[in-house]
């Protein structure tokens, strides 16, 4: 076992000696500029994808093959998550057991703001991501809060995102260090390795978009909340953000943290920031 | 050389013919638990370590305990890799980052 | 409950082209819960589209179809206009139908 423990502990010091290695030697003053970041994810993404149009990336995998792409212009005319847009249409319009609907937690009635989330609320002093405004706007009018990862949850959102389709992306950071802190603990979140494979949100969607996971085609990290929620035919259903986020810990064999963790919505926040600008697209197909 | 054969004696003692008691596993159980509490605190727990983990207690329950030693060991070991990963990463997260 | 068939026909004068989407759980019987117990078969047996009275396209299905199943076909005739009706009926016995204008 102790031999076991060490080849580990090598392994990783080894991983740590190359990455010190490799380490770019500009060392950035460590202030926190969300407008330089988006700066430079954007521009590292363009330029590692010269002939895409900035829209194209938030098509994920759609958009990095060929193949991919002509089935999902056929996928499109008839696309799988249209019954999961029409259940929460029905949803978000049925009233509450006290009369009031989920257009009254929302500004504009809650038609068109999916850009607008995740947002930071001040009064709360956190991060609230659109599934978390819907479970708190149940709460508020004592109902049940849904499961974070699919069923109502995904379909509500994809009904929302439905809404507001095409809408630049528009996350706002405030003047605040609460905000700002969280932001920076986002992108602390992605760009961190955890699980036995030691993979961070960045090996996979920063490293290696477009590029194939046995089967899958790898989604830039650009743009990729951009299509939440998303239909997955590997799951046969419609999953949240959430339910991306939690599998994909799973899937670097580490234990995933509880839905709406605050790393979890930070992480959100910080990809939804870098990726402003461009158009919501969900809900998504993937495949 | 010497840690390579620090490493056989260690190989050799632990497939030694003495039978492993329960108090053994319980306090090879335990200190892999508090290991992998320690990643919990971290928010880095490791899905192998709570797989090991299990495999432990069901073998201890069964009464194997040399079984149930050799993998809350594991899951120790899986514990400290995933505690070791979390600190390294503080500082190393950065490296990754597109600037 | 909104109709399970979204169908969309168009004629080139010629050919019509017909997509269809079905939303139906298509449940094999041989897959099981998260409490291990099997989910009984469930899907569709019989799918039918008719045009002037005549099916154009007849499927028997069985639980090796995926789940919202998509259908895409072909026939000769079919003018602008005209009905086009799809229906099918399931191993339960339930069934739906609907009637699509070809464009």
């Amino acid at each position: 076992m102790m031999k076991q423990r060490s080849l580990i502990r090598f392994g990783f010091s080894a991983l740590a000696l190359a990455a010190l290695a490799l380490a770019s030697p500009a060392g950035a003053a460590d202030k926190i500029d969300p407008v330089a970041d988006a700066k430079a994810f954007k521009k590292f993404f363009y330029d590692k994808f010269p002939k895409l149009k900035p829209e194209d990336f938030v098509n994920g995998p759609y958009s990095m093959d060929e193949g991919l792409h002509k089935q999902w212009v056929e996928k499109e005319q008839f696309p799988p998550y249209e019954f999961a847009v029409e259940e929460g249409k029905e949803m978000f319009a049925k009233p509450f057991k006290n009369g009031k609907t989920y257009a009254d937690c929302f500004p504009n009635q809650g038609i068109g703001i999916r850009q607008n989330y995740p947002l930071f609320d001040d009064k709360q002093g956190k991060v609230i991501t659109l599934e978390l405004a819907l479970n708190q706007c149940r709460e508020a009018n004592g109902e049940a809060p849904y499961s974070y990862v699919r069923g109502e949850m995904a379909s509500l959102t994809a009904y929302m995102a439905f809404t507001s389709r095409g809408k630049p992306m528009d996350i706002k950071i405030p003047d605040d260090p609460r905000a700002l802190a969280a932001y920076e603990q986002g992108k602390e979140y992605f760009y961190t390795r955890r699980g036995q494979l030691n993979f961070s949100c960045a090996t996979c969607h920063v490293q290696s978009p477009g590029e194939r996971v046995r089967t899958e085609v790898l989604a830039p990290a650009l743009g990729i909340m951009n299509a939440m929620p998303i239909y997955r035919s590997e799951w046969n259903s419609m999953g949240t953000t959430s339910r991306r986020l939690v599998t994909c810990n799973s899937q670097t064999r580490g234990v995933p943290l509880t839905p709406q963790d605050d790393e979890y919505r930070n992480v959100e926040y910080y990809l939804s920031y870098v990726a402003n600008g461009l158009p919501i697209s969900g809900p998504g197909a993937r495949p | 050389m010497k840690i390579k054969l620090a490493l056989i004696a260690a190989v050799l003692t632990a497939g030694s013919a003495f039978a492993a008691s329960e108090a053994d596993y319980k306090a090879a159980y335990a200190a892999a638990e508090a290991a992998n509490a320690e990643a919990g605190k971290l928010r880095n727990q490791w899905i192998p370590t709570a797989t090991a983990l299990a495999a432990a207690k069901k073998a201890g329950d069964a009464g194997d305990f040399d079984k149930a030693i050799a993998e809350a060991k594991e899951a120790e070991a899986l514990a400290k890799a995933s505690i070791y990963q979390s600190i390294s990463e503080k500082k190393l997260w950065k490296d990754l980052e597109i600037r | 409950m909104a109709s399970t068939i979204r169908v969309r026909a168009t004629s080139n004068g010629e050919i019509t082209e017909v997509q269809a989407l079905i939303q139906h759980p298509m449940d094999s019987g041989f897959v099981k819960d998260a409490k291990g117990e099997i989910i009984p078969p469930h899907f569709i047996q019989q799918l039918t589209f008719e045009y002037d009275g005549k099916p154009v396209f007849l499927a028997d299905w069985g639980g090796g179809i995926s789940k919202d199943p998509y259908v895409k076909f072909a026939f000769k005739g079919g003018k602008k206009g005209d009905d086009l009706k799809v229906s099918w009926t399931d191993n339960k016995g339930a069934s739906d139908s609907t009637t699509a204008k070809i464009g």
